[in-house]
């Protein structure tokens, strides 16, 4: 497989801050690459990197072969790039929309409609409805099709599932893996770490710089410690107790659950059971689990700002 | 091309579909127009006068009759004694009243000078003023008329004749002046508005990541404005001429040519103002004060500029309306051609490519 972007010693800061921190990261043709990160990370400015929109402070990036800083020209041409914010002409229509970016590449939807015809039978029925008036993830799939009109080779993907319910939201990442089908290299960035597990390969990004990039199974395989899951009636009471408990070494809060690592080597489950039930009065379920990516993060963003 | 002609597709639907874009420029223009043409005048009609006539002689009764039939005055009322003038004054029935000396025939017969007093009513001045100027001109007229009968000439008497506007219409003022006014206005703001829209609701950045070149993406903007500020000047120069019977002297085309450089000037503006604004409402701040107000004050529009003091007189200078206005101006009132208007066609020209060269300096390939 060969590279299709080539990121090389990238910094890049924004007066005093420093947003991103020698970044270096490849991406292979047709791959479905996930950009991990909380906000703040970084995220959007490597993708207005990419998309030619910033020039860094130091270091290059390759993208099928074109320098971005030089031959910007010619990679506007072969990029697709949907931006964070929702950026189509909310007084046009959903058509009137993709037909002013067909002509801006200078093609036309039916040259590409296999491409987009999975999203555009889903958008078809609001054809004529003014794009300010979609919901938001219908947005989505319409700017997703804006991006996609002239069969781009990269695809930039800042945050597309941001603010969109669930069920959009699985949509959209079916819809990803079918594109990908087509040999298009596929870039996302996004906050939820669960969207992780369906990418190829991710980047772990935090305050500017990459933690880790591996396949998502990688990225949890290198996690070492045991890994336990606490579950009771007062989840916050127990995580302040937690906290201050001698062996702790961290404890975090998911969802229902406390995703708790202790300092010892081995220990037994039943006597930290034991002791949050008599110190909480109340029921107490410690069990060992399998760490996800954001367990991994974590762990990876904590060892680093020690 | 298919690329251009989509972006001004796409254009002409953001204008049209925006009733505030719509009105700005269809209805300021005929408002305006109306609003300086029919009620900001400083012409005096219908003034309603009162006369004292002491004297009821001939000479009484001729300057009666020249006031009346001036078409300035409307004589409301005759008194019968000096009583009855602060009475008629408080009760707003007359702005001026005329007393005729009782012994008028006897002195201008005897070579005296006869006595008129002319009373007004100088709470409003501006109005007071005029009147006077007025009724002194014509009283003065009265007196060459009978010097010419008489034959016994005395003195010489300064003859005044308003040329290019006879009848110091002051509507032949405004028109040139809204229309540099109107092209400024619709095409500097509405395009810098229009850019700054497309950075402010992120759409920019698309355009950029596309394969469109910046120079694409400007005259995609400009042409659709181009074209309304046309159709414009065509409504105001014909409304000038129909409703307010402003003649266009010199040629028409020539008044077109002229008219789309100033547009084009006003359109590199534009593009310049939006390199700088990151927001319409900063882009509509700057347009108002960098350009409207210079416009309507500094450009002659209003102000004569021979009356402003130094400093301004030379600032007035740099504004481009103030050209258009006098080419504008020599055009329609005077019918001349470019042999007369060319140094300030130049200027214009000088200007705009000024702008332009500014404007392509400036305009981001990137978001930085």
């Amino acid at each position: 497989m060969s590279t299709s972007i080539n990121i090389k010693g990238i910094f890049k800061s924004y007066d005093s801050v420093k947003a991103l921190n020698d970044i270096s990261l490849d991406i292979n043709q047709g791959e479905l690459f996930g950009l991990i990160g909380a906000d703040g990370a970084g995220k959007t400015t490597l993708f207005r990197l990419l998309a030619t929109l910033l020039l860094p402070d130091a270091g290059s990036i390759d993208m099928e072969g074109y320098d971005v800083v030089n031959s910007y020209k010619k990679i506007r041409n072969l990029l697709g790039y949907m931006p964070g914010r929702f950026s189509l002409y909310q007084d046009l229509s959903v058509m009137e929309n993709l037909n002013f970016f067909a002509t801006v590449f200078n093609t036309k939807i039916e040259e590409n409609i296999d491409l987009i015809e999975d999203i555009w039978k889903q958008i078809e029925p609001f054809k004529d409805r003014k794009a300010g008036k979609l919901s938001g993830g219908m947005k989505q799939k319409l700017a997703l099709c804006c991006a996609l009109i002239h069969k781009p080779k990269v695809l930039l993907l800042d945050e597309p599932t941001t603010g969109v319910d669930a069920v959009s939201r699985s949509e959209f990442w079916q819809i990803l893996k079918k594109i990908q089908q087509y040999g298009i290299t596929i870039v996302v960035a996004t906050p939820y770490m669960d969207e992780a597990t369906l990418c190829d390969r991710v980047a772990l990004l935090d305050k500017g710089a990459i933690l880790q990039v591996d396949t998502p199974q990688g990225v949890v395989s290198t996690y070492r410690k045991a890994l336990y899951a606490i579950t009771g009636a007062n989840i916050y009471d127990m995580m302040l107790l937690l906290r201050k408990y001698e062996f702790t070494e961290s404890v975090f809060a998911f969802g229902q659950e406390l995703h708790y690592t202790d300092k010892r080597d081995e220990f037994d489950t039943n006597q930290l059971q034991h002791y949050l039930k008599e110190a909480l009065q109340q029921d107490v379920l410690v069990r060992s689990i399998n760490p996800n990516i954001e367990d991994c993060f974590m762990a990876l963003s904590i060892q680093k700002n020690k | 091309m298919n690329r251009f002609i989509g972006f001004i597709k796409k254009e002409f639907f953001h204008i049209l579909r925006d009733k505030r874009s719509m009105l700005i420029l269809f209805g300021m223009p005929i408002v305006q127009l109306l609003l300086f043409g029919f009620m900001i005048t400083t012409e005096l009609r219908n003034v309603n006068i009162a006369i004292l006539d002491h004297a009821k002689d001939n000479y009484s009764l001729e300057i009666t009759n020249k006031i009346t039939s001036s078409g300035y005055f409307n004589l409301t009322e005759n008194l019968q004694s000096e009583k009855e003038i602060e009475e008629i004054f408080r009760a707003g029935k007359a702005n001026a009243v005329i007393v005729f000396d009782r012994s008028l025939e006897r002195d201008v017969v005897n070579g005296f000078p006869g006595k008129i007093q002319l009373i007004t009513d100088a709470s409003d001045p501006n109005v007071a003023n005029l009147v006077v100027k007025y009724l002194e001109g014509i009283v003065q007229n009265y007196q060459i008329t009978l010097n010419r009968t008489t034959l016994n000439t005395v003195g010489i008497k300064p003859e005044m004749r308003m040329v290019f506007n006879p009848a110091l219409e002051s509507v032949y003022m405004y028109v040139p002046g809204i229309m540099a006014t109107i092209l400024m206005l619709v095409s500097a703001m509405m395009t810098s508005i229009s850019i700054a829209r497309e950075k402010e609701l992120g759409t920019m950045e698309i355009l950029l990541v596309s394969p469109l070149r910046p120079v694409q993406i400007i005259l995609g903007k400009v042409t659709p404005y181009l074209v309304l500020s046309v159709i414009n000047a065509i409504v105001i120069i014909s409304m000038g001429y129909f409703v307010f019977h402003v003649p266009v002297l010199g040629s028409l085309v020539f008044l077109m040519v002229e008219s789309i450089l100033f547009i084009l000037l006003a359109l590199s503006l534009g593009i310049l103002i939006s390199t700088v604004a990151d927001s319409q409402q900063v882009a509509m701040m700057i347009s108002m004060f960098a350009l409207m107000l210079p416009t309507i004050l500094l450009s002659g529009f209003i102000f004569p500029i021979r009356n402003m003091p130094l400093p301004l007189q030379v600032l007035s200078n740099i504004m481009p309306p103030k050209w258009y206005i006098v080419i504008l101006k020599n055009i329609m009132l005077k019918g001349v051609g470019v042999a007369y208007v060319w140094k300030e066609t130049l200027i214009l020209i000088g200007m705009t490519l000024a702008f332009i060269g500014l404007s392509v300096r400036k305009f981001k390939i990137r978001l930085e």
